[in-house]
């Protein structure tokens, strides 16, 4: 490697702070100006076009600047990244379009029950630090496989690793070009395909020249946009309703203000809009305003699973590959959560300020006086569903409670016109969200194009490839993905974002137990490790599937009868099943007289005594099972305890680890000095 | 061929004795179970106590909301600060740390 990529002043290193600071100031001029034209008389349309080109193009441009041709800067840009700026890169890394667009909606509609994400999204960074981050930064190599092939024997583990990172990273990318074509959808005014390939070019043209190093200097940029982008619509609502500027401290009052309004519709005889809390601070409530322990139960299941999900992601962990040292990479962990903590605390504020604004200004107000920017938003979803969709369900012309319906991913987008602020404030965090959805999607293309090029190619396919041959396949290798990715974007729409939760239950229970146990427990071995990994994959994945696709099925046999019969009187119900589907459901309800408990039903009903009961419920048009009554969202509370049990035990009954091996977990448990590679086949060639 | 410093695998493991070694790691353990605790403590034990907390009002905020919409979150940023400055006070004590 050369000095120019070891320990040489690179200029742009060294003027870091210089370089973003005028980079921040320059985007808050280019708002200012644009705030100015559209004072002038520029239509919306022209500041929607700028803000989305004037930002991507800047992507870009950071993204062709800093093309390499050398692997190490290529996979880990260099191990140069200082600890604050990786923690930035990480935050817009981990930030996607569901923690920007969607966060705040679904606080908006769940109230206390959505904190569940804003916990379990900032706490798994304690795990990565404490556990996992600084251990695989001393193990210094490029992947989170390459740890697995090193630690437990080779390319078995290896393969397992990257078949769980390929699985947990594409549903989560699909899921960011989707939200890329959202916000390019409204804000260009192009059809929802030409806006997913708009994104794809976007994020292809920030990664596919410089990699890891182009995406860390990126991302960092589109850190600084997003957080502006958030902050500021929170800061001039929280001026507006309580005048003083800090939305975080300031929102308790509307959080009075909305239960006051909430008891007052109550009183008043009026029901909230379908999927909204009418509660919106009570914690662990059901409809009814009442504690429901199923409620309860999937609030810290989910929190649960958020976390551990965090601290098994690929393409979070790997950005702690990039820092200098073991130090920096524990002071970078800190410093992701502090970013990340800055919208997380603002994102309930948000929720609060906008619900406040709706429900005092526009319901019970009449349907006629609704102002214009209700338009511009009632336009069709990808759910099949305008975003803000006004029902006027008793014909009186007055808009009731129920019937202000607003698509939980367009509270945040909306919020600036609701609340009466300019244009310009719109386009901004139309432009935040993108930031946020860009960078993200780079990292996980990246994380998957890295397994593919580097672990499946160079590791287990061609050893011997020059790095000229292995930085090619890499690229055709991230097209290839990408292109796969925003195909299967473009026809699955906006019916797949579900899958993104899912994502972090099967990285927690494909990866973490092995990742941690590798570390922290010497005894562990390759068989009990790669045993883990797959049950806890096939189990969550299994187990995933089944109850959302098969929930019937999945009833039939954990289910009593009582579960399945109302899981069937429910199945047959749904309009838009199908006709064998329902026919069958139907068949059961038919003969209810013969209807026996399932097989596992006592397995299914081991907790009931505890109000857990098996049960269903209806979501997405599919009867989706719920063992213990718990929701498929959280599967992996079931996967990862699985997994670090099976590793135990098999790890008492297989033989030990050789000693070449204990040396080499010794020798990553101690920052100073070199790492001794058990085999020197898992060396990796700069 | 690797060149010399290209990364840690191609520098020479560190001769650390074994005993070292070993109290280094007990007390790094042992730092990582508190960590482990407090992240316990507030990612999940104080939300199981949300419903009472919510009788007490702070500017506002019901109290057990706060928690889980903010409380948590800063015992979490502060909390891996101090992590931080305490495993590299460790790593000092025991003379492992990194030569840069």
């Amino acid at each position: 490697m050369s000095a120019s990529s070891t320990g040489g002043k690179d200029p742009f290193i060294s003027n870091l702070n210089k370089i973003y600071a005028g980079y921040t100031g320059g985007f808050i001029g280019f708002v200012i100006i644009l705030g100015i034209l559209e004072q002038m008389g520029v239509p919306d349309r022209i500041i929607g076009y700028m803000f989305v080109f004037l930002t991507i193009g800047v992507y870009a441009y950071i993204g062709i600047i800093s093309r390499t041709a050398q692997v190490a800067e290529y996979y880990v840009a260099g191990r140069r990244v200082p600890a604050i700026y990786n923690g930035m890169a990480t935050g817009s890394d981990w930030m996607s379009a569901a923690s920007f667009i969607g966060m705040a909606g679904s606080l908006y509609a769940l109230g206390y029950g959505g904190l569940a994400f804003i916990l379990g999204w900032t706490g798994g960074y304690m795990l990565v630090a404490i556990l996992l981050a600084p251990y695989l930064r001393k193990f210094g190599q490029y992947t989170v496989p390459d740890f697995l092939g090193a630690r437990f024997g080779g390319n078995f583990a290896r393969s397992i690793g990257v078949v769980v990172l390929v699985t947990a990273s594409f549903v989560y990318v699909v899921a960011q070009i989707v939200g890329v074509g959202i916000i390019t959808q409204r804000f260009l005014d192009v059809s929802f395909g030409v806006a997913v390939f708009l994104g794809l070019a976007g994020i292809l043209v920030c990664s596919m020249l410089g990699g890891m190093r182009a995406v860390t200097w990126t991302q960092v940029a589109q850190y600084i946009i997003l957080i502006i982008a958030y902050l500021i619509p929170a800061i001039l609502m929280s001026v507006k309703v309580t005048g003083v500027p800090v939305p975080q401290l300031m929102y308790g009052f509307a959080l009075e203000r909305i239960e006051g309004l909430e008891a007052a519709f109550r009183a008043a005889g009026q029901t909230p809009p379908p999927g909204v809390i009418g509660f919106h601070s009570a914690p662990f409530v059901g409809a009814n305003g009442q504690f429901s322990m199923s409620a309860a139960v999937n609030f810290f299941a989910l929190v649960f699973c958020l976390m551990v999900g965090t601290a098994a992601l690929p393409h979070i962990l790997m950005r702690y590959f990039t820092t200098p040292s073991v130090r920096e990479a524990r002071n970078s962990v800190a410093w992701s959560l502090f970013f990340i903590f800055l919208l997380y605390f603002t994102a309930p504020a948000y929720a609060a300020f906008g619900k406040l604004e709706i429900y005092q200004n526009f319901i019970n107000q009449p349907i006629a006086s609704l102002p214009e920017w209700v338009k511009n938003w009632q336009i069709m979803s990808p759910y099949g569903v305008p975003w803000i969709n006004i029902v006027d369900t008793n014909n009186d012309g007055i808009l009731q409670w129920s019937e202000f319906r607003i698509h939980p991913d367009v509270v945040v987008l909306a919020t600036p016109e609701i609340a009466g602020m300019p244009y310009v404030i719109a386009g901004m965090v139309a432009a935040g969200g993108l930031a946020a959805a860009l960078s993200t999607a780079d990292g996980l293309l990246l994380a998957l194009a890295n397994a593919l090029s580097h672990d499946v190619y160079y590791k287990m396919v061609n050893p011997n490839a020059p790095t000229k041959q292995r930085l090619i396949i890499a690229r055709v290798l991230l097209i290839v993905v990408a292109l796969f990715a925003a195909w299967t974007a473009g026809n699955a729409g906006a019916d797949i974002l579900f899958l993104v939760a899912w994502a972090f239950s099967i990285a927690a229970a494909g990866l973490f137990a092995a990742l941690v146990m590798g570390v922290w427990y010497k005894r562990t071995t390759n068989v009990g490790a790669c045993l883990g990994m797959l049950v806890g994959y096939i189990v969550t994945s299994g187990y995933l599937m089944w109850s959302e696709f098969g929930g019937l099925s999945f009833l039939e046999v954990f289910g009593t009868k009582e579960a399945i019969l109302a899981g069937a009187r429910a199945g047959a119900g749904i309009a838009t099943a199908s006709a064998e589907f329902k026919a069958y459901a139907a068949s059961i309800v038919a003969n209810a007289a013969t209807v026996q408990d399932g097989a596992m039903a006592w397995f299914g009903k081991a907790l009931a005594g505890l109000g857990m009961s098996t049960d269903h419920v209806v979501l997405r048009g599919r009867v989706v099972a719920r063992l213990w009554g718990i929701n498929n969202i959280s599967g992996g509370i079931f996967g990862v305890p699985l997994a670090f049990l099976t590793i135990y035990v098999v790890s008492q009954f297989t033989k030990a680890p050789s000693q070449a091996m204990q040396d080499f977990v010794e020798s990553i448990r101690i920052p100073k000095g070199g790492v001794k590679l058990a085999d020197s086949r898992a060396a990796v060639k700069e | 061929m690797m060149e010399a410093g290209a990364g840690p695998a191609n520098e020479a493991p560190a001769a650390i004795d074994p005993a070292t070694a070993r109290a280094y790691w007990s007390k790094t353990s042992a730092l990582m179970w508190i960590v482990l605790a407090i992240w316990f403590l507030a990612g999940f034990v104080v939300h199981i106590f949300a419903p009472s907390l919510n009788e007490i009002r702070v500017l506002g905020f019901p109290l057990g909301f706060y928690m889980a919409a903010q409380g948590s979150l800063i015992v979490f940023v502060v909390g891996l600060f101090w992590f931080a400055r305490r495993q590299n006070q460790i790593d000092e004590e025991f003379g492992v740390q990194e030569d840069l």
